[in-house]
């Protein structure tokens, strides 16, 4: 879901407004969509989609290359959204905890054939209520790896600039937020089926 | 379990995300391919994630920035007189 659009880097570090405001519109829906994910809140992922492009219009000059533009911008708003987190539960971290190293903590339980279900079910009120308790329930740190990499389609290497993790913690920590939604969603959704044989 | 090629689910399981994303080499990926028409544990779970990602990615398409939320960042930015109308409206 990377915008593709190209942007004149001299332009944007001479502060050129109508470059600056194309910059806005090619990435404004990306970092709100992040910090509202993030932190599941639409008047705070206002605030921290206004004080990134804040940040960015005054830290123009120093950017060197379009990828660094991009993962700039989602390392602030990630930044951003953490601070506002960490203002109503101030244990809300990106660190690595001890529970992430218990190797099997991430085996495959619930093993529902649910992909079957008609994509109208999959994608009903109800299944994204499902979807978005799921990601919520994640751990921040997994949360927000999965979101640039799946969701915002930020490379491993971005995704670790971004949040300033190395290419390995990315990946171990994409898997278990991907097996670990996988494991709600197919709770919930074994779930249905069950129901749905019933009738 | 163990099967042929000496190919466990738990490789499948540590090799999962980068299957998904293609990001193996072909021999790895056939291991894997073949290893899971053979197990049907590890065919669901890939089935399921990948699933599951694709939920998450669908939904997350469908969001829009709100216009209010558009024009006080724009407000913000002073750069109320540079702001487009709105494409989205048409274009999804
Ligand atoms: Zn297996």
């Amino acid at each position: 879901m990377e915008t593709v659009a190209e942007f004149s880097l001299e332009l944007l570090r001479a502060g050129d407004r109508v470059e600056f405001a194309r910059l806005v519109e090619s990435f404004s829906v990306s970092i709100y969509r992040l910090a509202l994910q993030m932190l599941g809140n639409q008047q705070d992922a206002e605030d921290v989609l206004q004080i990134t492009f804040v940040k960015a219009f005054q830290h123009l000059g120093e950017f060197e290359g379009r990828s660094s533009l991009s993962t700039w911008l989602y390392r602030v708003a990630t930044n951003e959204a953490l601070m506002l987190m960490r203002r109503k539960d101030a244990s809300v971290s990106l660190d690595e905890e001890k529970s992430d190293d218990e190797g099997d903590s991430f085996q495959p339980h619930e093993l529902a054939d649910w992909t079957k279900l008609p994509e109208g079910d999959l994608l009903d009120v109800e299944a994204r209520t499902q979807l978005e308790k799921a990601i919520r329930s994640l751990p921040v740190r997994l949360r927000a790896v999965f979101l640039m990499r799946d969701i915002e389609g930020l490379s491993i290497r971005d995704t670790g600039e971004a949040l300033g993790l190395t290419e390995t913690a990315v990946k171990t920590r994409l898997l278990r937020a991907r097996l670990q939604l996988r494991e709600k969603l197919s709770a919930y959704f074994g779930e249905r089926l069950r129901q749905e044989n019933k009738k | 379990m163990i099967h042929e090629h000496g190919l466990e689910c738990r490789d499948l399981l540590g090799n999962l995300s980068e299957f998904i994303d293609g990001g193996l080499d072909d021999e790895t990926c056939e291991k894997l391919r073949s290893h899971m028409s053979g197990c049907e544990n590890c065919r669901l779970v890939f089935d399921t994630t990948t699933r599951t990602i694709y939920l998450y990615q669908t939904v997350a398409n469908e969001t829009a920035l709100p216009e209010d939320v558009r024009g006080r960042l724009f407000n913000t930015l002073k750069l109320d007189d540079l702001i487009k109308p709105t494409r989205r409206a048409h274009e999804s």
